[in-house]
């Protein structure tokens, strides 16, 4: 593919332990296009935040990447050195927190933050970087933004902090934005005009999007595909009109079953039996086994590769019996 | 802005006046002052006399009040010991004190916070790991011990700096001479600054090194790394002016507390300052001159409270009055 800004490969990601090293991220792949927004859902401690971090090279020492490979652009970035990584970062890949109230330097204005951002990544004289940081401002829909420009982080609400922090993250002119649970600490009222902003905004600069989250609802409205984890594994990706209608995956087909719908009237919501595995306890063959009702002998002992199903690609032994079959 | 300036002011005052009256009971309590001046040999007369001229027949409250009303116009009575007024002989004492206590604050300040900056940075280096195990030395030792090693290392044995004394002094005003000004005012600085400063140098450093630990782990400096800013601009630009507002408060009241310890580093070195003025007026039972010395240390402390507060203003811009509250 011509397109792809972002491949990742097989990527495993491992935290050193007493017992030996746990395994956070298991053999991970998936491509990111250009211009592309791409969902990630799974459960607290699927992976999907920890995946993120991978990518753009901000993993928590110990955690380190112990195997597959990223490529932007063609290019490896997940055995470069930490100066070549400092170019990329803000450069190539923004990211945006989850939280805009501690995410902003206090006692630094937004002018300050987001012009040094951008004299870091573009060469600009101070007047220019200003007037790019305020265009930037308005893009995110900051009202006035030339007045606000000077005020501090505390100056500003919640969402109106969340758009700053925005702005900050395409203020290097990325082509690829992870954004980590952006709404998460937000007010319902507020989560989806940030939504539209991330979407608009990246898709005005040209940035495809990594979105993180495990909000059904904005996965439907915002992502072009969708990459559903579980137990920091892949479980099944694809569009995201295939993956909520139709998903392949018995995890995913519990997940969207678990999601209350205002059409359908249920008397009960589809609830996935037990809980997700804790990470040095991860059963053999499918993660998803014992939690599973269409499970079968061979989902226990063999780990199952991404199949391809009717444009979906689904980490599930049923479907290569259908395909064999 | 100006209220909180009036609402400090006006507590500095109740401060300084709850000072003034416990520093003024010590009239009322400790010994007969008639006694420590003129002797056993003194005739009743001349005692009557005395006592009528210090204005110690007068009613207690009225005492007081002429007690305030003198000690604001800088007017702390005679010192009974060296029969001059104790004004005068604390300004020319106070410039040696202010002058050790501002090197060695200095002295802490700066290296303070360079050394608690290098052990938070480098966490886990050797060198960051003996600092840290040599500042425990520098919090657990008391003052007095440390001054007296210094002075048989660098005094007795290597024989590089005097161990007491101002050394040469340079008169600048009438009241200010200045050691600064030689080498061998300089040189017997050293010694006593080191000695006062150690304490607090050890305090600021772990300070310093626990809030910029602190500071690097929040979420602005993962999104300052996300962004793709340089380790420089992080640690220095972001983290640091961040991790200096609580230092900020610690180092000022550390800045009194300088002046007020510099009683023992100051024996310990017969350095002339107040704080040796004040043990001398100890021994001697010099009540005026015990009492200027406690409404000063209250002053300063109370001056550098105030200063700390209106800084803290300054660089926090969330002290600052709301210019426009976000919607």
């Amino acid at each position: 593919m011509a397109d792809t800004l972002l491949s990742v490969k097989d990527l495993v990601v491992e935290f050193p332990h007493r017992r030996g090293n746990l395994r956070a991220l298991d053999q991970i792949s998936f491509n990111i296009d250009r211009g592309e927004i791409l969902g990630v859902v799974g459960e607290s401690g699927a992976g999907k935040s920890l995946t993120g971090a991978a990518i753009i090279g901000l993993l928590e020492p110990p955690g380190h990447v112990a195997g597959g490979s990223i490529e932007l652009d063609g290019r490896r970035i997940d055995n470069i050195s930490a100066a070549e990584m400092r170019k990329i970062r803000g450069r190539k890949i923004g990211m945006v927190f989850q939280d805009p109230l501690t995410s902003l330097n206090p006692i630094l204005t937004i002018a300050d933050q987001l012009i040094e951002t951008i004299q870091v990544h573009l060469k600009m004289s101070d007047k220019e970087a200003r007037k790019q940081a305020i265009k930037l401002l308005d893009d995110v829909g900051i009202p006035a933004a030339s007045k606000r420009i000077d005020d501090y982080p505390h100056q500003f609400s919640g969402g109106m902090r969340q758009r700053v922090v925005i702005a900050l993250a395409l203020a290097g002119e990325p082509e690829l934005i992870v954004a980590d649970e952006p709404t998460t600490a937000l007010d319902v009222s507020v989560q989806a005009q940030i939504i539209d902003v991330l979407k608009n905004t990246c898709k005005e600069h040209g940035a495809a999007v990594m979105l993180v989250t495990h909000d059904m609802g904005v996965i439907a409205e915002t992502c072009d595909r969708v990459a559903v984890m579980y137990a920091g594994r892949l479980a099944e990706i694809g569009p995201v009109r295939e993956v909520i209608k139709h998903p392949k995956h018995p995890y995913t087909i519990g997940l969207m079953g678990s999601i209350p719908s205002l059409a359908h009237q249920v008397d009960r919501l589809v609830q996935i039996p037990g809980s997700m595995p804790r990470l040095d306890n991860i059963p053999t063959g499918c993660a998803f086994n014992p939690r599973c009702n269409k499970v079968f002998d061979r989902c226990r002992t063999e780990r199952p590769d991404l199949i391809a199903v009717e444009g979906n690609l689904a980490a599930c032994w049923l479907h290569a019996e259908e395909a064999t079959a | 802005m100006l209220a909180f300036i009036i609402r400090r002011l006006i507590q500095s005052i109740a401060v300084m006046l709850t000072v003034a009256l416990i520093s003024f009971t010590l009239f009322q309590f400790v010994g007969d002052p008639i006694n420590n001046m003129l002797g056993q040999e003194a005739s009743r007369d001349d005692r009557a006399e005395l006592r009528q001229r210090l204005g110690l027949n007068d009613p207690v409250p009225i005492q007081f009040v002429r007690f305030v009303g003198n000690a604001v116009r800088g007017d702390f009575g005679i010192s009974y010991r060296m029969a001059r007024p104790v004004s005068t002989v604390i300004m020319e004492r106070l410039p040696a004190t202010l002058e050790l206590a501002f090197v060695s604050g200095l002295f802490a300040l700066t290296l303070g916070i360079v050394l608690g900056v290098y052990t938070a940075l480098k966490r886990d280096g050797w060198l960051s790991n003996f600092i840290m195990t040599a500042s425990l030395v520098g919090v657990s030792l008391p003052t007095f011990v440390i001054g007296i090693l210094l002075i048989y290392l660098f005094a007795v044995e290597l024989q590089w700096l005097p161990s007491f004394g101002r050394g040469e002094l340079v008169q600048i005003t009438d009241n200010w001479r200045t050691g600064l000004l030689t080498e061998s005012g300089r040189k017997s600085l050293i010694l006593p600054a080191i000695t006062l400063g150690l304490f607090q140098l050890t305090l600021i450093m772990r300070l310093v090194r626990a809030e910029m630990l602190e500071v690097l782990r929040t979420d602005y400096i993962k999104f300052a790394r996300a962004r793709g800013l340089s380790q420089r601009a992080i640690h220095f630009h972001h983290a640091l002016k961040n991790t200096l507002l609580p230092v900020i408060t610690i180092t000022g009241l550390q800045l009194g507390s300088i002046i007020a310890f510099a009683i023992i580093t100051e024996t310990v070195f017969q350095w002339p300052g107040v704080g040796l003025l004040f043990i001398t007026a100890i021994n001697f039972v010099d009540i005026p001159m015990m009492s200027a010395y406690l409404i000063l240390i209250a002053f300063i402390f109370v001056i550098i409270n105030l200063i700390v507060d209106l800084l803290y203003f300054l660089v926090d811009p969330r002290l600052r009055a709301e210019k426009s509250g976000g919607h």
